[in-house]
């Protein structure tokens, strides 16, 4: 049961436009996905404080790993946003202690690869919905690694 | 049980001050003692010390102290906390106990009162018996005392009274009954204050001292009781650093307690009050992160918790409620000043809060216990935290009520607080958490407000499953209230594209709509209560009866409904003489087909709304024209003629109508504002713009609906001329000449043209000087002058008759050079019929051209002797040629008509000068020549130059022209050529001047003459005087100063006749050649004396 739990709902953002549609939303276990959805949404407010705090002081802008962005009470939220300003969030079930801040930082790494990938498809056109099979399948690898 | 149970008790809550009860004051009747109470209690403000003060009577029973147990060897404690104990100590166990008595030192009758009042003293520590507290006595006094040590009297009966009532000299006051009676109080309550400190310093020392008597086996609960009860002592002190020090311990000791299903609840409830304790006293000491960790510490150890299975849900409350408390803390904290950020605010408090309240809900409505394991007796417990197992009364109903409540206010809350924390989404998501719970507490129109209130939230978002989510809640509401405009427009969203629901859903909601369009009651939605169903379906009844022939408008704009529609004018914009076309498109996304009974466009001129129009009335389209197929876009075209008074105007579809349903039943119109569109429809058509997806080959007569736009808005222009309007004229125009365009207009109508009228001229909007420099006249005859406009407007040039031509000529004088544009603007009307409609047409055609100004021809004078060579100046008296060069640059051959020499008064003709190019023609490139002979006159003032004159040439292309020239002539030396110089001195005073003239030696020149004269020069005559200067630099040189004293004037300084003097002269280089000694220069200084 726990381990169920210990799976991410996965989501990109588009920011362009200003807008913030999920253009691809993963989650384990899928009975409470929408508890996911709302979280992912909520975390929005923090990742747009961020990125806009971004824009005002000149930090190392190459960082994009936003970390932890807060915590609930059965949850651990992490954001990343790319220079094009597409968001990724994680959520992790709380009590998973070995997902530590390196290991949530390579799994966004890793994610912001394939979204290049996906991007890089002349056949995608940004802005819609990623319907990627091997996005997918990387998405389930890194979630059954977390399991 | 009622849920007030999970309160914290006030005593907890309150901040812990020395309690001291006043004593003998009677605060009813007598005004001196009602005035003293008020001020100890009236007032307090911050900085006077933390005191709750009582007034007792004097043989008030304080609790009895029960005796000490001297071995805790076979006691086994029940409880970790009484009860009663807290308030005991704020409330009920003074500190201190101050007598106030009415006594003077000077009193008569000093022995009797002295033994009354340790009598009163005597009564009091009775009843104190056991007890550690103090007792002091205060005299209030008439008289104002003397300073100590002046008063004999008074020391020795202090003494004696101390004696009499066993009292220590500290515990004694004196309070004078005067005017500074609040700076005496706080001199008192400070003493008080002291002696409360002590008192409870001691009580800390003897709870301190039982620990030694423990032991860890059967004393666990002691160990906390005593941590527990120094910590509160510490703080009735106001020792806050070591209360927190000790309520640290007690935590930490109350988690080593082992726990079990009957001390569950006790352990739980004593962590929460210590841990409240902690969190208070920490942010307090403006510590805030130590109370977040030190709560996040409690949460993290008691989540566990739970105990019992079936109680589960009291451990959702608890949870809820220490949430909630802590919520309060911070938030009472930040009131104080603290600065909270958004990741962490009190509004996540609340919201874990509300969780817990809902689960709570959840846990309680899986089943209560059947025998009430929760019911405790009416009467107080001993122990805070313990339960009386007793069976009896079913309390769950009111208490799952209240629950609800609670929940609300928590959310509630935790928006106002996301709210100030720059949390728009987390606020949004509390909202739909309060709208779901307003749903379940069946307060469904509350409910319906806050989702709608947030929806458009998550649809501009674009997170349609979400969406989706609420929209479910949403038209369960509508449903339940048979609000049938919601629940129509809930409906179509969820049966549209944005709508994630399954298709079988969205079919079983498209039927539903169906069934309220024909006035049926729709069918329930799943999940909704039985009972409220029931009654639902009532209502429904009810509405289909009242309500036929209703008319509902849904603004669809916002929301993403299953029919989308775009609208377009076929062209940005239409003649007058075509009809005006416009198609409407609608596609729906629904599973099963839409008919519709009517579809009309609104327009901003509402004449034309008639002719937008579908419906199975009028032309009775086909049938399935009516019906909309999913997936295929359908098309309305309309046309119609617009009115000639909308010519220039723009017309805008400012709204399109869709009626769904039919009048014997329930109708509902669509309304898009403006060209259609909706809520998600401008990000799809954006989407679809960068797409490079390859669409698939549609039907012939199809449309794909990504590539139609919205036009919502045509011009109409005027109706396309048929005339044309030519130009014949012979650019470039020369400068100042009447330049001719002829403007030939012929009709290519079919019909009379009528009221032709025609504006020519300067196109308005360039340079305006060009204005101020270009006239135009159709007169060609006459010269135009400033009188003339540029732009000649609305000439009236009657009617045209068909392939009938008409001619104007226009002149134009530009009088500048440079490009202009000129336009010419003929403008009439026809009568046409167009479909059927007579209608007027103004039509107008415009031509410009850009022609170039030039000049004509270039003069050039110059002057030669009669030798016919160059000369640089002229010599008075000596005959010269003045020469005028005439050049054509123009690009037509150039008649001159004639040219006058007109002289100025300073050179004369020698003969009669008359022209000699008259009637010449020039071709571009040539040049004529005309030569003057004339002289100067004798100049009188030196001058260095003089006018000569006026050229004045007549001359056309087709018109004439005025030209003017002026010369200068100068005067100048050569360098070591001699340059004769001539003083002319002229006496006009009527006395004899004698003169003495010096010239000065200079670098510039030689000179031969006299150097130094004194000469005398009668009234009336003149002198010259001659010198041969020999300039020896060129350029401009000072020439040789002649100073001239008058010898008679002494007042006249040379400086004055100076000014008459030319003082320099220029002098060129000289030539290889030999001189010219035929040519003189001269120059001329005249004097003239006035006295």
């Amino acid at each position: 049961m726990m381990t169920m739990l210990g799976g991410e709902p996965f989501l990109l953002v588009s920011k362009q436009e200003q807008q913030n549609y999920p253009l691809y939303i993963r989650s384990v276990p899928s009975d409470s996905e929408l508890k996911f959805h709302y979280t992912v949404h909520t975390s929005l407010d923090v990742v747009e404080e961020k990125v806009s705090a971004v824009g005002k002081v000149i930090v190392d802008q190459r960082e994009l790993y936003l970390g932890l962005l807060y915590p609930t009470e059965d949850y651990k939220v992490y954001g990343y946003v790319t220079n094009s300003k597409v968001k990724f969030v994680i959520v992790v079930d709380s009590s998973n202690t070995s997902l530590r801040d390196n290991e949530i930082r390579s799994m966004f790494r890793k994610l912001h690869n394939s979204f290049t990938d996906v991007m890089c498809n002349p056949f995608y056109n940004p802005g819609d919905p990623i319907q990627s099979k091997v996005f997918d399948s990387m998405v389930s690898s890194m979630m059954v690694q977390t399991c | 049980m009622s849920p007030a149970q999970w309160d914290l008790p006030p005593e907890l809550c309150c901040r812990p001050m020395a309690f001291v009860a006043l004593t003998g004051l009677d605060v009813v009747y007598n005004a001196v003692h009602r005035a003293i109470w008020d001020a100890f209690c009236a007032n307090r403000r911050a900085d006077r010390v933390p005191i709750s003060f009582k007034v007792l009577p004097g043989d008030h029973e304080y609790p009895k102290c029960r005796t000490k147990r001297t071995s805790y060897e076979w006691y086994i404690p029940k409880g970790i906390l009484k009860t009663g104990w807290m308030n005991k100590h704020l409330n009920l166990v003074p500190a201190l106990v101050v007598l106030f008595y009415e006594l003077d030192w000077d009193e008569p009758q000093w022995k009797e009162k002295q033994s009354e009042c340790a009598t009163k003293v005597e009564i009091v520590r009775t009843s104190l018996q056991g007890r550690n507290t103090k007792v002091a006595v205060v005299l209030i006094q008439k008289k104002t005392p003397l300073p100590p040590g002046e008063d004999v009297m008074a020391s020795e009966r202090a003494a004696a009274l101390c004696n009499a009532c066993d009292l220590s000299g500290k515990s004694l006051f004196v309070l004078p009954h005067t005017d500074h009676l609040v700076g005496y109080i706080i001199r008192l309550e400070n003493a008080f204050y002291e002696h409360a400190q002590t008192y409870y310093y001691t009580e800390i020392r003897r709870v301190k001292s039982h620990k030694e008597f423990l032991n860890k086996t059967t004393h666990q609960l002691l160990f906390v009781r005593h941590q527990f009860k120094t910590a509160f002592f510490s703080e009735l002190k106001q020792d806050t650093q070591n209360a927190l020090k000790y309520y640290r311990a007690a935590y930490s000791l109350i988690h080593e307690l082992r726990t079990h299903e009957t001390n569950i609840l006790e352990i739980k409830t004593m962590a929460g009050f210590i841990n409240y304790k902690i969190c208070r006293l920490c942010f307090q000491h403006n510590t805030p992160l130590d109370a977040i960790a030190q709560f996040r510490k409690h949460i993290d150890l008691c989540k566990k918790k739970i105990g019992s299975a079936e109680l589960a849900f009291e451990h959702a409350a608890w949870m809820s409620k220490q949430f909630q408390y802590f919520g309060d803390l911070f938030d009472e904290a930040i009131k104080l000043g603290l600065t909270a950020i958004q990741t962490q605010n009190p509004g996540f408090y609340y919201q874990q809060a509300a969780h817990y309240a809902q689960e709570r809900k959840r846990l309680a409505n899986l089943g209560y216990p059947a025998p009430d394991p929760l019911e405790t007796p009416t009467g107080i417990l001993d122990f805070y935290g313990q339960r009386a197992w007793r069976q009896g009364h079913q309390i769950s109903t009111c208490f799952k009520l209240v629950s609800q409540e609670l929940i609300i206010a928590l959310l509630s809350n935790a928006v106002a607080q996301f709210k100030k924390y720059k949390c728009p989404r987390m606020k949004s998501r509390l909202m739909v958490q309060m709208g779901e719970e307003y749903y379940h507490t069946k307060d469904y129109a509350k409910a319906l407000k806050l989702l709608d209130y947030v929806m458009c939230d998550y649809r501009t978002e674009r997170w349609w499953g979400l969406l989706t989510s609420i929209l479910g809640t949403a038209l369960r509401c509508s449903y339940l209230m048979a609000q049938v405009k919601d629940y129509v427009s809930y409906s179509m969203e969820l049966v549209g594209r944005a709508s994630m629901l399954r298709e079988d859903q969205k079919s079983r909601i498209q039927k539903n709509v169906a069934k309220v369009l024909k006035n049926e009651p729709p069918e329930a939605e799943p999940d909704c209560d039985p009972s409220a169903v029931k009654a639902a379906q009532a209502l429904w009844n009810e509405r289909g009866s009242q309500a036929s022939g209703e008319d509902l408008i849904l603004e669809v704009q916002d929301s993403v409904p299953f029919v989308q529609c775009k609208a377009r004018f076929l062209h940005p914009s239409f003649h007058l003489d075509v009809p005006v076309q416009l198609h409407v498109f609608l596609l729906t996304d629904s599973p099963h087909p839409v008919r519709f009974s009517k579809l009309c466009v609104s327009l901003s001129n509402q004449d034309y709304n008639q002719y937008c129009v579908v419906d199975s009335l009028g032309q009775a389209p086909a049938q399935e024209d009516m019906c909309l197929v999913p997936g295929r876009t359908h098309r309305y075209s309309f046309r119609f003629v617009a009115r000639p008074e909308d010519v220039g105007k723009k017309i805008e579809i400012t709204g399109v109508d869709l009626m769904l349903g039919s009048e014997n039943g329930r109708c509902i119109f669509l309304n898009w504002r403006g060209g259609g569109g909706d809520a998600a429809s401008s990000h799809e058509a954006l989407q679809a713009t960068r797409s490079f997806k390859r669409r698939g080959r549609l039907p012939e007569n199809e449309v794909d609906w990504d590539t139609v736009s919205i036009q919502a808005s045509t011009m109409i222009i005027s109706r396309v001329p048929r005339i044309s309007v030519q130009l014949h004229h012979e650019p470039p125009a020369l400068n100042n000449e009447m330049y001719c365009m002829m403007v030939t207009i012929q009709s290519h109508e079919d019909i009379v043209a009528r009221d032709l009228k025609l504006t020519a001229g300067l196109k308005p909007g360039q340079d305006a000087n060009l204005s101020h420099t270009t006239h135009v006249t159709l007169d060609g005859s006459k010269m135009c002058d400033d009188s003339h406009r540029a732009l000649l407007p609305d000439i009236p040039m009657g009617d045209l008759q068909p392939q009938e031509k008409m001619e104007k000529p226009l002149s134009i004088r530009c009088s500048t050079t440079g490009p202009r544009i000129f336009l010419v603007h003929v403008a009439y009307t026809v009568d046409t019929c167009i479909e059927g409609r007579d209608i007027v047409c103004k039509c107008h055609k415009d031509e410009t051209v850009t022609i170039e100004t030039v000049v004509p021809f270039e003069v050039a004078v110059k002057f030669v002797s009669t030798k016919f060579e160059h000369l640089e100046h002229v010599f008075v008296d000596v005959p010269f040629l003045l020469m005028t060069d005439i050049l054509s640059m123009s690009p037509w051959p150039l008649h001159l008509v004639t040219s006058e020499l007109q002289l100025a008064p300073t050179m004369a003709a020698v003969d009669q000068p008359a022209s000699q190019v008259e009637e010449v023609v020039l071709q571009t490139g040539e040049s004529a020549s005309e030569c003057f002979c004339l002289t100067c006159p004798p100049v009188h003032h030196g001058t260095t130059g003089v006018a000569s004159g006026q050229y004045v040439m007549s001359w056309k292309s087709c018109c004439s022209l005025i030209n003017t020239q002026l010369f200068y002539l100068p005067s100048f030396g050569r360098v070591r050529e001699s340059l004769p110089v001539k003083y002319h001195i002229q006496n006009r005073t009527a006395i004899v001047q004698e003169v003495e003239m010096s010239v000065e030696p200079s670098d510039a020149f030689m000179f031969s003459g006299l150097k130094q004269v004194r000469l005398r020069i009668l009234p009336g005559t003149e002198q010259d005087m001659l010198y041969n200067f020999y300039p020896l630099m060129a350029g401009y040189q000072m020439l040789p100063l002649l100073n001239i004293n008058l010898l008679r004037l002494p007042a006249v300084s040379g400086q004055l006749l100076r000014r008459f003097l030319p003082s320099r002269i220029f002098i060129k280089v000289t030539f290889n050649g030999p001189a010219n000694s035929g040519i003189e220069t001269s120059m001329l200084a005249t004097f003239t004396f006035v006295s």
